[in-house]
């Protein structure tokens, strides 16, 4: 009988629609297979078993009913921890909101659950998702299923490694400063940054509001598409979600996934290579580029100069903006609640006692540096010269979608690196997010596609990402582009990149 | 050599509200140094004729229909709350005894 963990969505989509497979076993499959392998890998942090197997049993009923379905009805699929869920622990990696159940859905998880797709799980990341290695969560590493001594990115560490390590077939990120796209480079996992204010926030924990944008985590572009139109689409609770509908994305993977890219302008971002970058990072990258002029692509070289100052102005706004939204954990309406241990135990002091025990090292970090930035005098010279760095960003953004369709760079500078390698340094730590972090600063859409394994510094074969870049709204042609350099990658590889992972449990 | 000083990042901590032990003070004192050197970088570029962008796709005046829609159950909101008396949350005292 087939694996039905090792199927894309889209094929699992297939067989439950033609009766071959039920969703109630599609998602014991999965139950399982969490149960043989997450002691390793622990990308979840939440299973929420019996909650799974109901729906699932609920939408096999209505199958057999002839219920006319979501196409996706019935595929399991795992959620990022930062996404609120009723009835349903949302941590968000942080101990200030350890057992805090919330009373609502977030946008996102209700059209999840409207189109009957069982949930299998929270999983793990960054605390806040702050981080890009899941060693920052107040619960524990997630472990690379390519090398278990090895992190996973972040901050969706576990949404990445649930769906490399066969846990689910579909989970949802966020990505703030690249935290989908990086963890899908190193775990050769897809993963999609939409536009900003393609898919809802509302119900999102949120870090940065002007950078944050959740999307689709899976193992097949097509099935990133999938997930995609089904949780994207303007909300009217979120006052930035894009009061327009969504581009043809299904469409796009499909017709893209033909492998014809005639005409097609493809621009290399010389600021997004060369020092700092792997050397097999950047052979892997140029054997990509190869394929897509072979598809018919036409290679460009473009300039953006300001990209050389975007992590500068990030590690300004995303602090200034998380330690604002951070400040609604103060212990008062839910949440920890820690009294400070000696003194009077007013509400303020109860504030910070709360903080001091409930934030982790890195969020104090940037709440304090947020908070720094923000401070009386500091305004303009900080938080407002970095917003002034994110216009010249969108600038050289429209000079080089002027010349090219779309842009590509490595989604990652190095291959995944050990635990404890980059946790006292937040500097290097930063530095992986060097690619990525333009997209959020303009609110383009980017995408990571795997494109092969590289040696890494200490010998090991390791994944590696290729990063597609569109413009604001024009989401599908990362669709287009990524399912073409996907299906040539495949044809010369004869099977998925994850096929040659190291089997696991 | 650190450009923030211990009792800066004691300042900037009361006003986040988080208390810090003396080791996490001496910690961050050395690690707030990468705002010092972001913002002489941003500087670099940051001229007085670029304006600033605060929203990648900016939007003004969204509105909604001006209807009410239900708020959530308040035995919902209150069962997640450290503490809740008559219908409300509970929370520490608010005003000083002067």
């Amino acid at each position: 009988m087939t694996d039905l963990t090792r199927l894309s969505a889209a094929r699992l989509a297939e067989l439950l629609a033609a009766g071959e497979a039920s969703s109630v076993e599609a998602t014991r499959a999965h139950l399982d297979r969490i149960a043989a392998v997450d002691g390793d890998v622990h990308a979840y942090l939440h299973v929420s078993d019996e909650v799974a197997l109901a729906t699932a049993a609920d939408v096999d009923a209505r199958r057999a009913a002839g219920e006319e379905l979501h196409p996706l009805a019935g595929v399991p699929i795992a959620v990022k921890d930062v996404v609120v869920t009723k009835g349903t622990p949302s941590t968000a990696g942080s101990k200030i909101l350890e057992g805090w159940i919330p009373p609502y859905d977030a946008t996102l998880v209700e059209k999840i659950r409207a189109a009957g797709l069982p949930i299998l799980g929270k999983t793990n990341m960054d605390e806040f998702a702050m981080g890009s290695s899941t060693e920052h969560s107040a619960y524990g590493n997630t472990h690379n299923p390519w090398d278990l001594e090895r992190i996973p990115g972040g901050s969706g560490g576990g949404s990445a490694a649930a769906v490399a390590a066969f846990e689910a077939p579909l989970a949802i990120g966020t990505d703030t400063g690249g935290s989908i796209r990086q963890p899908g480079a190193v775990t050769g996992t897809v993963g999609v940054k939409p536009t900003y204010g393609g898919v809802s926030r509302y119900g999102l924990i949120a870090m940065a509001s002007s950078l944050d944008q959740a999307g689709p985590v899976t193992r097949t572009v097509l099935d990133s598409a999938l997930l995609h139109e089904l949780i994207g689409g303007h909300d009217p609770r979120d006052s930035t979600s894009i009061p327009e509908p969504l581009p043809p994305i299904v469409a796009a993977a499909r017709e893209g996934a033909l492998g014809d890219l005639s005409g097609l302008r493809v621009g290399v971002v010389t600021q997004l290579q060369g020092e700092g970058y792997q050397a097999g990072v950047l052979a892997r990258f140029h054997e990509s580029l190869e394929l897509l002029t072979k598809a018919g692509a036409e290679i460009v070289e473009v300039s953006c100069p300001s990209f050389e100052y975007a992590l500068a102005a990030y590690y300004l706004i995303m602090p200034s903006e998380a330690s604002s939204n951070l400040a609604k954990f103060d212990g008062m309406r839910f949440g920890l609640r820690v009294e400070p241990e000696e003194g009077p135990v007013t509400a303020e002091r109860v504030m910070a006692a709360t903080r001091g025990a409930g934030f982790g090292d890195e969020v104090k970090r940037r709440v304090i540096l947020g908070t720094y930035a923000l401070s009386a005098g500091y305004y303009d010279a900080y938080y407002g010269s970095a917003q002034k760095v994110r216009t010249l960003i969108q600038r050289d953004f429209d000079a080089a979608f002027a010349a090219a369709d779309v842009l590509v760079s490595p989604t990652a500078p190095t291959t995944a690196f050990r635990f404890g390698e980059k946790l006292d340094d937040p500097l290097a730590m930063y530095l992986n997010d060097v690619a990525t972090i333009p997209a959020n600063l303009a609110g383009v859409p980017g995408i990571s596609v795997p494109n092969g394994l590289a040696t890494s510094d200490d010998g090991a074969a390791l994944p590696t990402g290729f990063q597609i870049l569109a413009p604001a709204k024009a989401d599908d042609r990362l669709y287009r582009v990524g399912a073409a350099l996907e299906s040539a990658l495949e044809s010369s590889w004869g099977a998925p990149l994850l096929a040659r992972a190291p089997e696991l449990g | 050599m650190s450009t923030i000083s211990r009792d800066e990042v004691a300042r900037v901590a009361a006003l986040a509200r988080i208390d810090l032990s003396p080791e996490e003070v001496d910690r961050f004192a050395g690690e707030l140094d990468v705002i010092v050197e972001s913002i002489a970088r941003v500087r670099e570029v940051a001229t007085p004729d670029v304006p600033a962008t605060s929203h990648p796709l900016p939007m003004t005046n969204v509105f909604r229909e001006d209807v009410p829609t239900p708020a959530l159950p308040v035995a919902d909101v209150l069962a997640a709350a450290p503490d809740a008396e008559d219908g409300r949350f509970a929370v520490p005292q608010i005003l000083g005894e002067e």
